[in-house]
């Protein structure tokens, strides 16, 4: 009976695996807490914290425009389905009162819930697992030093078994390494401080870097470009789509400002993240452009070149365009649009930030993809509450999806050396009926409550 | 080429690329939507185009062949104001009056299509709209008074026959 036992061999093999599987997935529940008084916790390491949470963006994901801050509840769209975020104030019931540090401590470095659940990767732990003890200990100052707030998000909407939290285990184990953040003894202490602070806390990859069926980042391809609540997320490596060239200074101003000459307004979900860094030491965010500015490399002398060439023709002004406004011209009713709907703004000669930018130097209209062109031109750049802002209006409710792909066709013709975008008309299309879910936010940065006029998801 | 404006259709002779806003004043002289920055940023152009308010200095001719534009001209007339109009009259919501009716377009665009509005949606959709007297209270006054016009006229069988 050979095979009788090869049978029983295999089943005891499962009973083992399973078994161990679950030993693995298995971890244990760490006891409630009494919520901590504001006293317990000095004030200095509460102002360590907000910085702290100022880099994580924690707000974006935790506050739903509008609401109470940090009581959770937004909507996060994934392939897999849908995710609300968590509250994490410091409610008994609803939030993380009952967290003690050490379980919010074992949160950010392992993914896991103070009842010993699997986190859903929507919470970037694959990067907070980076952060040190001291910075974990300040957050948790500044979390729990929150105004409580009852509120329960919704249940998420996930299908079987990605429903079942075990498997995240699973994921966890092809995916997830934990562990703090390794210096790297051969880059200087300021590049270290910006690796840091990148790759740990500021999770610039959880959209900067393309993400595998499963939903992982692809370890290769680090920032090279990804996505993010609607929007492309540019490349930040040698692959970056600017027409200037990024360096260390440009990107310190555009992170420290959110805004560049040269590059432009932070829009999108960006600007949340510019306008968070506006609590940072300009140390920090000087450390932030150092690495990054290596991950981007030195460009090839010919880009340089291109790159050189453009900054001078801009300053003697716009450019005439070879394809004529006449709607019956070969491009022509896309050159009619620009010149009636953007050239106004876009070619007046006003500087940034509050100038519109010449296209020549739009990352956006270079892009490999049209989702950010789409985006900007149908829902625009909303106003800032209560104070000045760069703007744009939005154009969905005049142009129609040919119309659109007749004024992209045009941007890309005459501001680029790119090829046209082919499938202008199809995410346009999908854009609208929310297939694509864009978060539509002011450039001035985060837009929470206690008014919300410019934020919103369409 | 063609336009069709408050339900009738005009023939425009004039550069496709040119703004709605010009065709509307210069050569169909109607002067209810104003030129203020030419620039979509303070909303005193504002009309309807298929029921959605859109910034008319914007929008060159190009994009309407066949589309229906509406402007206050096509909201009521003197003696037969429109609610939206009524309620702008009843509540003084005018100080200048020159960011009005781009004011009342988006107002109307948005009780179309929700008449149902919250105070807060309103809010949020005039933020487009600039007014430099510091009326927004009125304003604000007024949307709500045409929401429930609005409704009323809706029920009535002659509507826009209110009488002053």
């Amino acid at each position: 009976m050979k095979f009788g036992r090869f049978l029983t061999g295999l089943g005891a093999l499962i009973v083992v695996g399973v078994a161990g599987a679950f030993v693995y997935a298995w971890k244990p529940k760490i006891a409630p807490i009494k919520p901590p008084d504001r006293g317990s916790f000095h004030q200095a390491l509460v102002e360590h914290g907000a910085k702290l949470a100022a880099v994580g963006n924690c707000t974006a994901c935790h506050t739903n425009p509008g609401g109470k801050s940090f009581a959770g509840g937004l909507t996060i769209p994934t392939p897999f389905g849908t995710i609300y975020s968590s509250n994490i104030t410091p409610d008994a019931e609803t939030g993380i009162g009952t967290w003690s540090e050490a379980a919010f401590q074992r949160a950010m470095r392992e993914g896991v819930g103070r009842k010993g659940e699997h986190l859903y990767p929507a919470f970037p732990y694959d990067h907070f697992t980076n952060v040190s003890d001291d910075d974990n200990r300040a957050l948790y100052a500044f979390l729990m030093t929150r105004q409580p707030v009852k509120a329960t998000p919704p249940p998420n909407e996930l299908p079987f078994p990605l429903n079942v939290r075990l498997v995240l285990a699973g994921w966890k184990m092809l995916f997830f390494r934990d562990g703090a953040y390794q210096v790297d003894a051969s880059q200087s202490e300021e590049w270290n401080r910006g690796a840091y602070l990148v790759n740990g806390l500021g999770h610039c990859g959880a959209c900067h870097t393309p993400r595998n069926a499963l939903g992982a980042e692809k370890a290769s391809l680090h920032l090279a470009g990804g996505e993010a609540e609607g929007w492309s997320a540019f490349a930040l490596d040698g692959s970056s789509p600017a027409p200037v060239v990024w360096d260390k200074d440009s990107l310190y101003t555009y992170l420290r400002q959110g805004w560049h000459p040269d590059h432009g307004v932070a829009n999108g979900p960006m600007g949340e993240v510019t306008g968070n860094l506006g609590l940072l030491p300009d140390s920090d965010i000087r450390a932030m452009a150092t690495y990054i500015a290596s991950i981007m490399g030195e460009p090839s002398a010919e880009r340089r070149a291109k790159s050189d060439k453009l900054l001078e023709e801009i300053k003697s002004g716009p450019i005439t365009s070879a394809i004529s406004a006449d709607p019956s011209a070969s491009g022509g009713k896309g050159a009619v649009i620009y010149e009636a709907a953007c050239a106004v703004c876009h070619e007046n000669g006003r500087p940034q930030p509050f100038g519109g930018l010449d296209l020549r130097l739009s990352s956006t209209v270079h892009a490999p993809d049209a989702q950010n062109a789409i985006n900007m031109v149908l829902y625009g750049l909303p106003a800032a509450s209560g104070r000045t802002s760069a703007i744009m209006p939005g154009f969905a409710d005049v142009l129609t999806n040919d119309q659109l792909n007749d004024l992209l066709g045009y941007l890309r013709q005459h501001f680029t050396d790119q090829p046209a975008w082919t499938d202008v008309v199809q995410r346009a299309a999908d854009t609208r009926t929310g297939k694509y879910h864009v978060s539509v936010r002011p450039s001035d940065g985060i837009e929470r409550g206690p008014s919300n006029i410019g934020a919103e998801d369409q | 080429m063609k336009l069709n404006v408050n339900g009738s259709t005009h023939e425009v002779d004039a550069d496709p690329a040119t703004p709605l806003l010009y065709v509307l004043r210069n050569d169909l002289e109607l002067n209810a939507a104003k030129f203020g920055c030419g620039l979509g940023q303070c909303g005193a152009c504002t009309v309807m185009v298929d029921g959605k308010a859109i910034f008319s200095c914007l929008t060159p001719i190009l994009l309407l062949e066949g589309r229906e534009i509406k402007t206050v001209e096509g909201l009521g007339t003197i003696d037969s104001p429109g609610p939206m109009q009524q309620a702008f009259i009843e509540e003084q919501a005018a100080q200048c009056g020159y960011c009005i009716p781009g004011m009342m377009m988006r107002a109307q665009a948005l009780l179309q299509s929700k008449p149902d509005a919250s105070d807060a949606e309103i809010q949020t959709t005039l933020e487009t709209n600039l007014c430099r007297c510091g009326t927004h209270m009125r304003i604000l006054k007024a949307v709500k008074r045409a929401r429930e016009l609005m409704k009323t006229a809706a029920m009535a069988p002659a509507s826009g026959e209110r009488k002053v």
